[in-house]
């Protein structure tokens, strides 16, 4: 099975990629509270992009109504933590249940029914704000007032109940993000990868060859909206507050599907640099503005967009592939 | 050879709004059998394929495959029963390899990515195809990809296989060496093959049996030197293409 994982990886890549994790390692000694509270949300991004990508880049399934797993999974899980007691790490697997039903439902209805393209994200998008008025009106989550979780002291680490410091927080999703990279390798490189890969290239040539679509399509909605619920998960107990307003908005899902778009789709690299490149380019950009003495709250905003204009326009398929090709590392990272 | 029938169609017919495109054709494939079907473009033979891969529901008629009635199966599940098919307009996973291409193919029998990995290196090697392996399949020509799309269904393991116009564009050397690929392929493995051509050069060169269409229906059905000199299908032809 590593060898499945390492076949046909160059040397060099493998060693980058063990560099690049000590740095993530070593990062919260470096950087200071910001710092750090910045590389967290860089690698939720790069989670929560990585997740998206194997329904997009992988299977060719366009969502954009991802926020739905998010914000189905954060409620969840914290609702089972603050009316029952039950923990993050029980409660998780819940969380992930029923954000795999929702994906099924969604995946049922369009692939049944010979939904695609468009039509299918539109599906999704329809399903998310639906979802969330529902949460805007659901008493036991509190509705539109928003559900809080009760936030603890810093001082003490609780593991267990994911209470305690941002740095407890960045090495679990650091550890999350890496299994997660390592679990997408494992499954491109198998079976399941080659079937994705032929349906989102040529659906009828990949039936024609004995797949049986509407069953890997499901996989992959299913693969994706678990994974996504994690990511819900981490934002509950992480941030402590939900408003459906927010965690179901539109904007949350075309958010944290700009990395794998700017990093490049279908890669497995691609949302993780893609997520780096945004979030930590736009908070630097940010700080400098601030230290020039000028004030832009919309100026994150506006370097996405040039970021979008940009790679649309020079570099169609992200920023990996082409740097990918340029370090010589190969085609299937 | 065995004379049984590996793929037996009976009157099956299809219509496209109101177009008949199929009109009661009736058609048999003997066990280890090479049968061509011809006819002017528009005839309906892509059609006819469209039918027995399980693209289409025949609007009446049955199709039945070792003895078993395969009509209304899906794509996948008559893949599963043992029929390959290539597309007239190929169908490449464009960003794939060559050989990654051949491997989804594979999968459908070998159990591991690496077993599949071996056979679709064989597989193409076997089309003359092995120095290409590592190209994009949106990076070759077109007989390349027409080449690639028999390597993919001849790497899931056919009974029978039905190829669509896969000689179309090749030069005469090139559709002599498709020949004796298909011939070999039959002589040693027992694969039987239906194929649609236009090129008569192959069609007389493989085939052991003719089946014309026509608007639909079959108007011709003997051995090669016999159909050829029918004057209806002479006839059918003209002012079409004079490429018979
Ligand atoms: N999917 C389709 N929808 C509508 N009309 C079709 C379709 N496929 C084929 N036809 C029509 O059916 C007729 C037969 O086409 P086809 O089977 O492709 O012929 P051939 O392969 O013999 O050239 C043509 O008139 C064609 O336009
Ligand atoms: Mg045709």
């Amino acid at each position: 099975m590593i060898a499945r994982l390492i076949e046909g990886v160059p040397r060099r890549a493998l060693i980058l990629l063990g560099l690049l994790l000590v740095a993530l390692l070593a990062a919260p000694l470096l950087v200071g509270d910001y710092g750090l509270s910045v590389l967290i949300l860089v690698l939720y991004f790069a989670y929560t992009g990585q997740a998206w990508n194997v329904m997009m880049g992988f299977a060719g399934q366009l969502s954009l109504g991802h926020s739905l797993y998010v914000g189905l999974a954060a409620y969840t899980a914290a609702a089972l933590y603050v009316h029952f007691g039950i923990g993050p790490w029980l409660g998780v697997w819940i969380a992930i249940v029923i954000s795999m039903a929702a994906g099924l439902v969604i995946g049922f209805l369009a692939f049944r029914f010979g939904i695609g393209g468009v039509y299918f994200a539109l599906l999704t998008i329809a399903f998310a704000e639906f979802t969330r008025v529902g949460f805007d009106h659901f008493t036991w989550v509190n509705g539109s007032g928003g559900f809080f979780l009760p936030v603890a002291q810093y001082s003490v680490n609780d593991a267990l109940n994911l209470r305690g410091s941002p740095t407890m927080f960045y090495y679990i999703l650091l550890a999350i993000t890496a299994l997660a990279f390592v679990f997408c390798r494992w499954l491109l490189t198998g079976r399941i990868g080659y079937y994705w890969l032929a349906i989102r290239e040529e659906p009828e040539a990949a039936q024609t060859l004995g797949i049986n679509v509407f069953r890997y399509k499901m996989i992959a909605v299913a693969i994706s909206a678990g994974m996504t619920a994690l990511s819900g998960v981490f934002f509950a107990f992480y941030y402590n507050n939900l408003f459906p307003e927010q965690i179901f908005s539109m904007n949350r899902s075309i958010e944290l599907i700009l990395g794998p778009i700017i990093g490049g789709v279908g890669s497995l690299f691609g949302p993780i640099l893609g997520a780096f490149v945004l979030t930590a380019l736009a908070e630097v950009l940010n700080d400098v503005m601030v230290a020039l003495g000028y004030e832009l709250p919309g100026i994150k905003l506006v370097f996405y967009g040039l970021c979008l204009l940009a790679v649309v326009m020079y570099l169609p398929n992200g920023i990996w592939p082409p740097l990918r090709k340029w370090l010589g590392l190969g085609e299937r990272l | 050879m065995s004379t049984a029938p590996l793929l037996t169609v009976a009157g099956i017919s299809k219509s496209f709004r109101g177009l008949r495109a199929v009109d009661q054709a009736s058609l048999t494939v003997p066990q280890g059998g090479i049968v061509s079907l011809i006819g002017p473009n528009g005839a309906g033979k892509t059609t006819c394929f469209n039918m027995i891969a399980g693209v289409f529901r025949p609007d009446e008629g049955s199709i039945s495959f070792a003895g078993k009635n395969i009509g209304g199966l899906r794509p996948d599940q008559i893949c599963h029963a043992g029929i390959g098919r290539t597309f007239q307009i190929v169908k490449p996973f464009k960003d794939l390899t060559a050989l990654e291409n051949v491997i989804v193919g594979a999968l459908r029998t070998e159990r591991s990515t690496r077993a599949a990995k071996k056979k679709a290196e064989g597989v193409l090697d076997q089309l003359g195809m092995l120095d290409k392996r590592d190209q994009p399949a949106g990076q070759l020509t077109l007989p390349e990809r027409k080449r690639l799309e028999v390597a993919r269904a001849l790497a899931t393991d056919p009974k029978l296989l039905l190829l669509d116009e896969v000689m179309a564009g090749l030069r005469p050397t090139e559709t002599d060496q498709m020949v004796t690929v298909f011939r070999e392929l039959n002589r040693k493995q027992g694969l039987t093959i239906l194929l649609i051509e236009h090129v008569m050069r192959a069609v007389m060169a493989l085939s052991q049996h003719v089946v014309v269409l026509h608007h639909g229906q079959v108007i011709a059905d003997g051995a090669p030197e016999q159909v050829v000199r029918d004057p209806s299908v002479l006839e059918c032809y003209l002012g079409e293409e004079a490429d018979i």
